[in-house]
């Protein structure tokens, strides 16, 4: 039973994740390069415009989400499990919310980068 | 890419696995928490490890979104991969642990992954990015006989 709440847990962590990201990198986007910003127009001008984004805050709603989740399963299952196990499958759902959310060019040299981390993932964690 | 870019792509990968091991150590102290006790998750918060963890974590989100305010996610993502590469190192050869050569062969893939992205175009240039005023003027440049 246990198995299945940390598998229910690394589902919840990988979902959460993903959702946090691409709200996230839609947010950053949106401010662009933040270095440029802070030499145009300062320090506190960069954190009043992250801090007016409301896709920044739904991405860290999803984050925390994410992390409580994580936290929960890495008092059921070891961090060589709950790590690898999450992040592999956060590779591929970020691969695809990119894709269809974001817009991103995921070319051939991408998912070639994506399922070899991802496979690397796996090869590390089932040692 | 610049210097100062790599070292921000660097800092996210340092403060997440840092970040990562120390939540862990917290939460193998804190004990196991009772599903049908699921707030119990909020009591580990009061633990040193998670409150270190914790603040290793804003340090890799800033560093995070400052990295994904130049690059895509599909860049970022892979490119900090290379975290696990150096956790295995350190755990060869700081911690003398053994690795097997099946995750000698995980090191190789993630490193090769990152090789790949590594040497391709960190952002996704969209349309509505190029400067309408310049597509203006080129198309009248273009409509002149």
């Amino acid at each position: 039973m246990r198995n299945l709440y940390t598998w229910l847990c690394i589902f919840t962590t990988v979902c959460a994740a993903a959702a946090g990201d691409v709200l996230i990198a839609l947010a950053m986007r949106r401010i662009g390069d933040l270095g440029e910003f802070r030499h145009k127009h300062g320090f506190l001008a960069v954190i009043a415009r992250v801090l007016s984004s409301g896709a920044l805050f739904g991405g860290i709603f999803f984050m925390a989400m994410a992390f409580f989740s994580n936290l929960i399963g890495l008092s059921w299952a070891d961090l060589s499990l709950m790590g690898p196990a999450s992040a592999a499958l956060t590779f591929v759902t970020n691969a695809l919310g990119a894709k269809f959310f974001l817009h991103e060019n995921v070319d051939r040299r991408r998912w070639f980068a994506t399922i070899f981390v991802c496979c690397g993932v796996l090869l590390l964690t089932r040692s | 890419m610049t210097l100062r870019k790599y070292l921000v792509l660097l800092a996210v990968v340092v403060f997440g696995s840092i970040g990562d091991a120390f939540l862990a150590r917290g939460m193998k102290t804190a004990g196991s928490i009772d599903v049908h006790h699921l707030t119990h998750v909020f009591t580990a918060l009061a633990s040193p490890w998670i409150i270190i963890g914790i603040f290793c974590l804003l340090a890799f989100m800033s560093s995070y979104m400052t990295a994904l305010s130049f690059a895509d996610l599909t860049f970022v993502l892979p490119a900090t991969a290379i975290g696990y590469v150096f956790m295995a190192l350190l755990s060869r050869f700081w911690l003398h642990e053994h690795v097997s050569p099946q995750r000698w062969a995980g090191i190789v893939l993630i490193t090769v992954g990152v090789g790949i992205v590594a040497g391709g175009p960190s952002r996704t240039e969209h349309p509505s990015k190029i400067d309408p005023s310049a597509e203006v003027s080129a198309n009248a440049a273009g409509d002149r006989p």
